[in-house]
């Protein structure tokens, strides 16, 4: 049952498994025997602090970053068959001059990478309209991608992301950029279309306030270690604590979550929203 | 050893005039392009030093034409040259090099039309040859002078801007906050380097004033970080191929029996392309999703330095 | 200007401005202004070694520019290719001082090669420069979805599996072969004007891709034949007008984009949201 109190969807199939999974690179441990796994239609968010290694996590998924060691595996088949998984990077600074519309940039998600001459085709016009709708971005579908807004291009990317209907969807601190009218938008957007589309979303933040309706299933990144499961069971003074290896004090706010530095720091207050960042060994 | 020096060195090379001039003028102008060409493989700013060299070739035909020095034609041309470009002025490193191409089009098709009109004038072919790729040993001793206050300038200018230059290099935002005036800056350095390309297209040519200006210069932010080490060590790699280019060309002429010896251009292009690749270590991954870049982009925890923010360097 | 010794000029021009225009437009698209000035630079000193060696003048072009190409795209740091580039270029032209040192009959075609000549063009080189332009066109073509993405967005093409660094190669060659096609007519120091000038304007006027690359064509061709005549009737060399015209052509297109923002602008009806306000101010007042 997710915060707003609508029953979550039946358990659908499994999406992503994630096994042991250790990346190290410079030297330096990033992620540590993380596991976890995500079924169809879930909706989860990677918190965590700047530096904690989400962004490392997301690329491995995407076969970006290679594993020290343990899997990865996409529906029912290894990582490395490459499936399609949906990314949304974070904010991409497009070339206002690049003559690329929207609607072009979409179409793209659907073939980008095959070679030869794209013949128009009815199917693909369709797909691309459908997809633009899906995401309410019609009225600027013609426009220059390098002319939208953050919460504009965001829809784009979204679009672009999911038009291959893929199985997972990964959106890379998508939030960070906005404000929070769009915030909420793109978190509105995203949930729907995961439960409509039975598409299991992964959404990394700093924060996970914006989340904390749409949130399924929460996954603390710190110090490369992670604690999966619900808001309830992960989100608590002694989990968070075990997992920092300091004290840390959660704290509920009228609906809001304040995760606080511990008394050895004098209970100093960090900015409200944001996991105290403990730094690395 | 006494042999061995003598082996290095062909007959005449110490008493030949015009060698020493070479010496001088090709030691001053690779100096002055190493210490401006650290700042300009750090802005990223490569293609606006070679056509900056480009187009004050221009201004050496045109100095051709009216028969004055050559060295005023190359300064000149590289001034406006400069003034052009920032008045163009596009942010974002992209739109910059077109920028830069447009307006290099531009004065190489000026360049074309003078040399042209050179060599109906004059009937002399040569023209094109020396703006071109240059004449170290058929320098004038009497522009010696000259040479030596256009790169004091150049210094000067460099030394007294130094901080705000770096600052703004690393962060033109973090710059204007303290209170730089990032535009002025930027425009005095490319004036600067407009002086630099100038001095060192008399020696080498203009198109190979690029090696001077980038090579000794990617190669020492290859080598270390720190912002004043690689000034030091671009000037004397510069001077170090400089001189050896020097020596080698001279004796050259001594190799075949045909004394026709190679450019010196050749052989200092070649001896910092060498260094480069030689020196130039391989590059060492910080993170995962950082990119370490030539001296463009080099990321320094300590010191910071980052060119253009290339995509996916993000978290 | 349209007797029979200069219809194979007319015939090359055209091909390469359909060419010039169509690879172009990923120049600029790409930023990649530098490797287009510097790669024909290179190709020049090829021409120089062909005369050396004995061996056709295109024949050098194609080879040195090509190596220019691996040298640009090996030496290359991804997304920072202008100490390569600059590089390349250098080492090419240090081999090219030394080549025309070596030969003394070269030195009248030294010109022409660099600032581009009318009757630059013998018969004989219709069906190579032909072959070689196809060549180009038809690898843009197949290679059009992933230069395009990779331009555009370099993380969304990563994640898709195409190697940005691969990619980059690839065009760089393509953008090689064009620019040694190119050089006879328009002149090394030049051809890069043609393939920047064009496309920049093109992209200004239209939003799609494919209809900027056909207008990017139209120009280039409007352009070269321009240049021809004018250089024909006034004995001036090519080059000078290819380079004058690109700069009139780039400065159009500024122009127009610059009245199309203000326009959009004007035009702006959309509610703004509040951005005014920093993230974290925003969500105390509202929480």
């Amino acid at each position: 049952m997710n915060a707003s109190g609508t029953p979550a969807p039946a358990p659908g199939e499994i999406a992503l498994e994630v096994g042991d999974l250790t990346v190290s690179f410079a030297g330096r441990v990033v992620l540590d025997d993380v596991s976890f796994t995500m079924r169809r239609g879930e909706f989860t968010g990677l918190i965590g602090s700047n530096g904690t290694g989400k962004t490392t996590l997301l690329r491995a998924i995407l076969g970006l970053q290679a594993p020290s060691a343990g899997t990865i595996r996409i529906g029912d088949r290894d990582r490395r068959q490459g499936q399609a998984v949906g990314y949304v990077p974070q904010k991409i600074l497009f070339d206002p001059d690049v003559p690329l519309r929207a609607r072009d940039l979409v179409s793209l998600g659907l073939d980008g990478n095959r070679l030869g001459l794209p013949l128009p085709s009815r199917t693909k016009r369709d797909l691309t309209e459908e997809m633009l709708a899906a995401v309410d971005a019609l009225d600027f579908a013609d426009s220059r991608v390098g002319t939208l807004s953050g919460g504009e291009q965001q829809r784009v990317l979204i679009a672009h992301a999911l038009i291959r209907r893929p199985l997972l969807l990964l959106l890379d601190e998508p939030l960070a950029n906005l404000d929070i009218h769009s915030e909420q938008e793109v978190v509105d957007l995203v949930a729907r279309v995961a439960r409509e589309q039975q598409i299991a979303v992964l959404i990394s933040a700093h924060d996970m306030n914006p989340l904390m309706e749409v949130m399924d299933r929460v996954i603390y990144l710190a110090n490369g270690r992670a604690v999966v499961g619900t808001t309830d069971e992960v989100v608590r003074t002694d989990v968070l604590s075990a997992l920092y290896g300091h004290h840390v004090d959660v704290i509920r706010v009228h609906d809001r979550i304040l995760v606080v530095a511990g008394r050895a720091e004098g209970g100093a207050m960090l900015d409200g929203h944001e996991p105290p960042d403990l730094g690395r060994p | 050893m006494a042999s061995v020096f003598s082996y290095a060195f062909e007959p005449g090379f110490f008493s030949s005039g015009p060698v020493l001039t070479a010496v001088v003028v090709g030691g001053v102008a690779a100096v002055v392009s190493g210490v401006i060409g650290t700042f300009t493989v750090m802005r990223g700013q490569s293609f606006a030093g070679h056509a900056l060299s480009d187009v004050s070739a221009a201004g050496g035909s045109a100095a051709f034409l009216l028969g004055i020095s050559p060295l005023l034609g190359f300064v000149g041309m590289g001034v406006l040259g400069a003034g052009s470009m920032e008045l163009i002025g596009v942010r974002r490193a992209e739109g910059r090099d077109l920028a830069t191409g447009v307006v290099l089009g531009g004065g190489l098709g000026l360049t074309a039309l003078l040399l042209y009109f050179d060599s109906t004038s004059q009937s002399t072919t040569g023209a094109a040859i020396t703006v071109l790729f240059g004449s170290m040993f058929a320098i004038p001793s009497s522009s010696v002078p000259l040479v030596v206050a256009v790169s004091a300038v150049a210094l000067v200018a460099v030394g007294v801007i130094y901080r705000p230059l770096l600052l703004s290099t690393l962060s033109p935002d973090l710059a204007s906050v303290r209170g730089v005036r990032v535009r002025l800056v930027g425009v005095v350095y490319l004036v600067a380097m407009a002086l630099a390309v100038a001095l060192s297209a008399l020696t080498v040519g203009a198109i190979l004033s690029t090696a001077l200006l980038i090579g000794p210069a990617a190669t020492a932010l290859r080598l270390t970080r720190r912002p004043a080490r690689a000034v030091f060590i671009a000037a004397a790699l510069g001077l170090a191929a400089t001189w050896l280019g020097i020596v080698l060309s001279y004796d050259s002429y001594y190799w075949s029996s045909s004394h026709r010896g190679w450019p010196v251009s050749f052989f200092v292009v070649s001896i910092i392309f060498l260094g480069y690749l030689v020196l130039r270590r391989p590059p060492r991954r910080r993170t995962a999703t950082a990119d370490v870049g030539d001296g463009a982009n080099a990321t320094d925890g300590r010191h910071g330095l980052r060119g253009a923010a290339a995509p996916g360097t993000a978290r | 200007m349209f007797s029979s010794f200069m219809v194979d000029t007319w015939v090359v021009a055209s091909i390469v401005a359909v060419v010039a225009g169509v690879v172009g437009f990923f120049v600029v698209v790409r930023g990649s202004a530098f490797a287009a000035h510097a790669l024909p630079l290179g190709a020049f000193s090829g021409a120089a070694a062909a005369s050396l060696v004995g061996v056709s003048t295109l024949g050098g072009l194609v080879v040195f520019s090509v190596l220019g190409a691996l040298g640009i795209g090996r030496l290359g740091r991804r997304g920072h290719h202008d100490v390569a580039t600059a590089l390349s270029l250098v080492v090419l032209l240090g081999l090219g001082a030394l080549f025309l040192s070596m030969t003394s009959e070269y030195a009248p075609e030294v010109e022409s090669l660099l600032f581009g000549e009318v009757l630059g063009v013998a018969a004989s080189a219709v069906l190579p420069v032909a072959l070689l332009g196809a060549l180009c066109v038809a690898a843009v073509a197949v290679l059009y979805r992933p230069l395009l993405l990779t331009s555009v967005a370099p993380e969304l093409a990563e994640a898709r599996g195409l190697r940005i660094g691969r990619t980059e190669l690839w065009f760089l060659l393509i953008l090689a072969t064009t620019t040694a096609v190119a050089l006879p007519v328009v002149g090394a120091l030049l051809v890069f004007s043609l393939m920047v000038g064009p496309p920049a304007a093109a992209r200004s006027f239209t939003d799609r891709p494919p209809v900027a690359i056909a207008l990017s064509v139209v120009l280039a061709l409007a352009t070269v034949w321009s240049s021809i005549a004018l250089s024909y009737a006034l004995n001036w060399p090519v080059g000078f007008f290819v380079g004058m015209l690109g700069v009139f052509a780039y400065g159009a297109g500024r122009l127009w984009a610059w009245r199309r923002r203000m326009g959009r602008a004007r035009r702006a009806t959309r509610t703004v949201s509040p951005r005014s306000l920093p993230p974290r101010a925003a969500r105390r007042v509202a929480g």
